[in-house]
């Protein structure tokens, strides 16, 4: 009884709620637009859009950094504004420009970091050294930050973020800058920490990959509104279908072979380029084998074969009209 | 209670930090020596002058420098807030629970243990250069605490300035433009007698002379305890003054993050 009970309570609730949140600076540049989003607790949630979109504007008014002009926000059921002391002991926040004091050493910043949410002696010395373990930073514990590599300073930082054991956690950015290697281990992490410890992850990111690596649900952000949100793998199969590539040798003749497999009904669209088919459909996997029957009786030569699925930039496009590489500009490469 | 404990492992930080570069408290010295060597020679014959009342131009200069070398510090103190700012060190802070007043305290706290390290060395120069402080130890102490004091009340006010530019340059060119004024607005170098009405006038509002006056007094055989309180108040009054400002400064910071 009592079981189902706490399941039921526990189902879904919100970590974070964001209503119509508007924030205005200067006289007419709207970083934010009316935002509005939730997010479950318990999920990793990618906030997806280029630089100037307003990601760091909301991640900033989340963490009690800045007030909204209009709007609200809800954490873990308490209002931002009249909780915020409660707030800041639940959240934990990594900002996108790092928060590491680079003369002082790794352990002497997550030291000051726990001393100001309140721990203190044998309990705080135990937190530090777990957090400098789990990141592999013990060895380099007694060094200046400004010896640290990109990739030694975020982790310090998220260590940081989470050295008084947060519920929510607030990523701004958090690979920006990093070597592709540093940024796979350090999504490693973040998975890691959201699974073992129940963390509710916000991450605000402009790599489609990272978004569609990591997050439960990403939102797409633009101007400061939400312009499409949901799970990234229904996102992309709102795309419907996957592209079946056949390359084939310049003998053959186009026409023939768009005749032969036209029939198949799960063959959506066939386009014809170059020297290669492309076959839009819903079931691939099922059909690959189909095609490559038909047209090896047919006598068709066939290079090769590529089954590629819509990535979270197609989904970009569709709503956003522009490809995410475009809308950054050079800032990206 | 949070206030002083945060306050204090604030202040932990930027001792530390100090520590590791300890050259930045004689880099903060080499403009108060300069100016002791090349004022207590340059001005030596000024004791001539009629209404000058003391008989050599290096006791009367050096609690002037003693002071010149506090506030020097402290309005220097905005600098590490704005490499706080750049680093996002200070943005961790805001979203933590830390007590605002607590990251103005802190680096103040440290430039005062600094101002006294600093304030100590000028002592035992102007000491060797032939300085008498007549009113002994308890003289050299008061001298001191109006020195951090002064310095305490000019390095909130360039935290303040340092929370609103957050730019080095900007805040250097600022202390550049506003130091000597106020240096020379006061009784440091020359007796207020000597100069004309309206510097005189300038200079009792100013904080730097009331430490000058006060730090001077403090030094004589016979103190004239009423110059001392008077100015130590006015003193103490401003450096609370400016400590409440910078706090509030943190909102207009936070408006336009």
């Amino acid at each position: 009884m009592n079981n189902v009970h706490q399941t039921k309570c526990a189902k879904e609730p919100v970590a974070i709620k964001v209503e119509n949140l508007v924030k205005t600076y200067g006289n007419d540049v709207k970083a934010l637009d009316g935002l509005t989003f939730s997010v479950k607790a318990g999920a990793i949630f990618g906030f997806l859009g280029p630089n100037g979109a307003g990601k760091s504007t909301a991640v900033h008014i989340m963490t009690t950094l800045v007030n909204p002009d209009h709007g609200k926000v809800t954490i873990a059921g308490m209002d931002i504004i009249s909780n915020q002391a409660v707030i800041r002991q639940t959240i934990g926040c990594v900002a996108q420009k790092s928060g590491v004091d680079l003369l002082s050493t790794g352990r002497e910043n997550l030291t000051l970091q726990g001393q100001l949410y309140g721990l203190r002696g044998s309990q705080l010395r135990t937190r530090v050294s777990d957090l400098l373990e789990r990141f592999h930073l013990t060895k380099v514990a007694k060094r200046p930050a400004n010896t640290y590599s990109g990739g030694m300073q975020r982790k310090l930082d998220i260590a940081m973020g989470l050295i008084h054991r947060p519920r929510i956690l607030f990523l701004d950015e958090p690979t920006t800058g990093l070597d592709p290697e540093s940024r796979t281990a350090l999504w490693e992490s973040i998975r890691e920490l959201a699974k073992e410890e129940g963390l509710t992850v916000l991450i605000t990111t402009h790599y489609l990959e990272e978004a569609d690596q990591l997050a439960d649900e990403v939102a797409i952000i633009d101007h400061g509104k939400i312009i499409i949100k949901g799970n990234p793998e229904k996102l992309k199969e709102e795309l419907h279908g996957d592209i079946l590539q056949l390359e084939l040798s310049e003998t053959n003749s186009f026409e023939n072979i768009e005749h032969i497999i036209s029939d198949l009904p799960e063959i959506q669209e066939i386009m014809i380029e170059n020297d290669s088919v492309y076959i839009r459909t819903d079931s691939s996997a099922k059909i690959v084998a189909v095609v490559l029957g038909i047209l090896e009786k047919a006598g068709v030569n066939i290079k090769s074969t590529t089954i590629s699925r819509p990535t979270l930039d197609d989904v970009y496009m569709k709503y956003t009209g522009k490809t995410l590489s475009k809308s950054e500009g050079e800032v990206d490469s | 209670m949070n206030m002083l404990t945060h306050s204090w492992y604030m202040t932990l930080r930027h001792l530390r930090n100090t520590l590791r570069m300890p050259f930045v408290i004689f880099m903060n010295l080499i403009q108060p020596i300069i100016w002791l060597f090349l004022f207590s020679s340059l001005f030596s014959s000024i004791i001539h002058i009629p209404g000058f009342n003391s008989n050599s131009y290096i006791n009367y200069l050096a609690p002037g420098i003693v002071i010149m070398s506090t506030f020097m510090a402290g309005s220097y103190a905005g600098m590490s807030m704005i490499a706080d700012h750049n680093h996002g060190v200070l943005n961790r802070f805001l979203t933590s629970p830390v007590k605002r007043s607590a990251l103005i305290l802190g680096p103040l706290i440290q430039n005062a243990v600094t101002m006294i390290i600093q304030a100590t060395i000028m002592i035992l120069l102007s000491f060797m250069l032939g300085a008498n402080f007549a009113g002994g130890l308890v003289g050299i102490f008061i001298l001191i605490i109006c020195g951090v004091m002064v310095g305490i009340g000019f390095g909130a006010l360039s935290l303040s300035i340092a929370l609103l530019v957050r730019n080095e340059q900007a805040l250097m060119a600022f202390v550049g433009f506003i130091s000597m004024p106020v240096m020379f607005l006061s009784s440091l170098f020359m007796p207020l007698q000597l100069v004309p009405d309206w510097i005189h006038n300038i200079a009792r509002f100013n904080p730097v002379n009331w430490a000058g006056e006060a730090g001077r007094e403090a030094i004589k055989t016979n103190i004239d305890w009423g110059i001392v309180l008077t100015y130590s108040g006015y003193l103490l009054i401003f450096s609370i003054l400016s400590i409440l400002l910078a706090t509030l400064s943190f909102r207009k910071y936070q408006k336009t993050i």
